[in-house]
């Protein structure tokens, strides 16, 4: 195999759902990248082919767009990109359009644009199978005569599929001297003669029987169905909870007892000291609490992927966008706020999908409110030690229902704040929605596999390598300065989290908040559940995880007054002490300053609900009178 | 390029919102932008980019609740989910009757 030659960059380039990303897949398998263009949140999917003959290519799979003419960064990109504008990317030297070829009326016109720029260009026809099932007769060589441009059939999701268009690659010498002409956005002149030509070459080149859109239709007349359709989105988003809470339970273990196992491996291999305390304290034990949630993500992930790829989810955004519409969000803000419900790290990086930028930053500041699987292990505690297992009503477990109200309060906080934003922020601009709803298909295999490959690699590289560095920092905070000789308090209550959780408690009183607790808050910026081990440290306690919470329990029922404890609960419903979530919001936005906002405003809200909380049942306890 | 529609009655055009549920209609001249800032003239030229073109047959598939916002209008071989003030921007020429 020769790599003498150097290797030609082709660009992908498309209409969103004309299986662009899927043909992609099938030419570099797993030899791809994904990264980010800098100053944006916009993936930026690069592969390689290597041809039978030992040709190369470096393919770029561009974010999809209608029109050069472009309307969201997306587009802005894909524009940017073949026009040669951005700095930060090479020119393609040949661009492969992929169309649609049951949807050629809407996808050949972004064709004709591109071609108008004068650079080497292939057409491929993707999805010839579903074509010639629903009848339609394309004539190719007719449409290569028209076009002006080599055009090749392919089928992005059968093994194969890609072959003629890798033959007609081996053959192309690319001009790597061509530039594109210069371009301009169209006026309504131009869109009008461009929309003509289509229609003149497709009424030339394919025969097309009345469209047969029944299939489609029945299942869209009940799945759009304000009833119906609200049902069975109901139907489905219970599953997806159930799956992600009762199937990742096994795997969650096994990350724990694994991590759990690493630790212990280095305690007994290792001389006591800083650097054992640093590998197995702070290290192993702080990512191990952010990887423990991996398995929830991927089964998360796994079912937005098959519902992406199935063409639900736009509807399930069509279903939820006048709801979500009434506190100026879109029905696309759906996907990522149910993702902050395992944990708001993915949903935060799932508002990409959100074009609109004032909606998706009303999005990610809202996300938080959802409560994530982290909080879980506090509010299991605080219920278990605090509120009885007795029945309401007959039928509802009281515990359970406290869990419920908690998960409520959450939402319903989420929906003012967007309501709040909608007034504040963008005021009286009209949003738009213009979201395709595709074809019904059938997820495919190797797509989800790829897709919750690339979710994995992204979830534990980007927020990795940032939770690391926080994790030292807290283990730092957390070790120093030494307990001094002769102390009779926990060696956490000298350290520096320590001091600071002291001096927090000045400012916690008023809230019912003790010293324990606002020691145990600083640990707890790593990830809320972190807090169950560090009032466990505070209490003196030998005992780790879940025995944490069994001995715990009793202890704090003896210890905390019970308005002290429905506090908790309520700061716990904003707590904004997640500092793997700040340092995600200032990737995905840019900047700290909305990392900061965010932190503020939950802060705020966190404190003013659990103050009134506790003033409440201050009084109805009668605590308040002793 | 009237053709389709020219000898229709003006009176009969309708904003394709206002087109009723399962009813054909015949999208009558290019998206008009309302008010003619520039955010309003893009997104007249993109529904008319994405197929809204003078003699397309569109098809109002489903409604959103409440209010009717948005509408899934077939358009071409495809359906795009528009709310109220996109859908207002196409003028539509009802077709009588539930038929293809």
């Amino acid at each position: 195999m020769s790599t003498a030659h150097a290797s030609c960059n082709l660009a992908l380039l498309g209409n969103p759902n004309c299986g662009k990303t899927a043909l992609f897949n099938l030419l570099t398998g797993s030899r791809q990248k994904v990264a980010n263009y800098p100053g944006v949140t916009v993936d930026r999917k690069e592969g390689e082919l290597i041809t039978p003959s030992g040709k190369q290519f470096r393919i770029l799979d561009l974010p999809g767009a209608y029109s050069l003419n472009a309307v969201s960064i997306d587009e802005e990109i894909t524009r940017d990109v073949v026009l040669g504008t951005r700095a930060d990317e090479q020119r393609p030297d040949l661009i492969v359009c992929v169309s649609d070829a049951t949807n050629l009326k809407l996808n050949l016109r972004l064709v004709l644009e591109v071609k108008r720029l004068g650079l080497p260009i292939v057409l491929a026809l993707n999805m010839t199978d579903l074509a010639a099932k629903r009848g339609i007769v394309i004539d190719v060589p007719a449409l290569e005569r028209e076009l002006g441009m080599p055009v090749v059939s392919t089928v992005a999701v059968k093994r194969g599929g890609a072959r003629e268009l890798i033959a007609r690659l081996e053959a192309i010498q690319p001009d790597t001297a061509a530039h594109p002409a210069s371009w301009l956005p169209p006026d309504v002149a131009d869109v009008t003669a461009t929309q003509r030509e289509v229609r003149r070459i497709l009424a030339a080149t394919v025969r097309e029987p009345a469209i047969d859109t029944r299939l489609d239709e029945h299942i869209d007349r009940i799945v759009l169905h304000p009833l119906w359709g609200m049902l069975i989105l109901a139907g489905t988003l219970f599953l997806m909870f159930q799956a992600v809470f009762s199937w990742a339970s096994l795997p969650m273990e096994w990350i724990k007892a694994g991590v759990e196992a690493g630790g212990e491996f280095l305690v007994a291999r290792m001389p006591e000291g800083i650097l054992r305390s640093l590998l197995v304290d702070g290290i192993i034990a702080g990512v191990g609490s952010v990887l423990v949630f991996l398995p929830q993500i991927l089964i998360l992930f796994l079912f937005i992927l098959a519902l992406e790829d199935s063409g639900y989810l736009p509807r399930a955004a069509f279903l939820l966008d006048r709801l979500m519409g009434t506190v100026g969000l879109s029905g696309r803000s759906f996907i990522p706020l149910l993702s902050s419900f395992a944990c708001a790290i993915p949903g935060i990086m799932a508002a990409r999908t959100i074009s609109n930028w004032r909606d998706r930053l009303a999005t990610i500041m809202i996300a938080p409110l959802m409560t994530c699987s982290a909080r879980l292990p506090v509010y299991a505690l605080i219920i278990g030690a605090f509120i009885p297992e007795s029945t309401v009503a007959g039928v509802f477990n009281l515990q359970g229902l406290v869990l419920f109200v908690l998960y409520v309060a959450g939402i319903v906080s989420a929906m003012a704040v967007a309501g709040v934003l909608k007034l504040t922020v963008g005021r009286g601009q009209q949003h738009p929605l213009m979201l395709e709803l595709p074809s019904y298909r059938w997820p495919h295999a190797r797509n989800l596999l790829l897709g919750l490959v690339e979710r994995a690699r992204i979830f534990i590289m980007r927020v990795g390598n940032i939770i690391l560095a926080l994790m030292v920092i807290l283990w730092f905070l957390s070790s120093f300065p030494a307990a001094p000789e002769g102390a009779s308090g926990p060696a956490i209550y000298y350290s520096y989290a320590g001091m600071l959780g002291r001096a927090l408690a000045v400012i916690f009183a008023p809230v019912g908040f003790n010293w324990e607790i606002s020691i145990a808050l600083v640990p707890g910026m790593a990830a809320r559940e972190v807090a169950v081990g560090a009032l466990g440290t505070v209490y003196a306690l030998s005992a780790t995880g879940d025995d944490v919470a069994t001995a715990l329990a009793p202890m704090l029922a003896a210890g905390w007054s019970l308005p002290t404890a429905f506090s908790l609960l309520a700061w716990y419903v904003f707590s904004p002490q997640c500092l793997s979530t700040l340092a995600v919001v200032k990737r995905e936005t840019g900047s700290w300053r909305y990392s900061l906002l965010m932190a503020g405003y939950l802060f705020a809200l966190a404190y003013g609900a659990a103050f009134v909380t506790y003033r409440i049942a201050l009084v109805l306890t009668g605590v308040g009178h002793a | 390029m009237k053709k389709d529609t020219g000898s229709m009655n003006p009176q009969e055009l309708i904003p394709l919102f206002d087109l009723p549920l399962g009813q054909e209609g015949i999208v009558s001249s290019r998206p008009n932008a309302i008010s003619g800032d520039a955010a309003d003239v893009a997104l007249a030229l993109r529904l008319f980019e994405i197929g809204f073109f003078d003699g397309e047959r569109v098809r109002v598939v489903a409604r959103g609740h409440p209010g009717g916002d948005p509408v899934a209008v077939r358009v071409g071989n495809t359906m795009f989910a528009l709310r109220k003030f996109e859908a207002e921007r196409v003028l539509v020429a009802p077709l009588g009757g539930k038929k293809t």
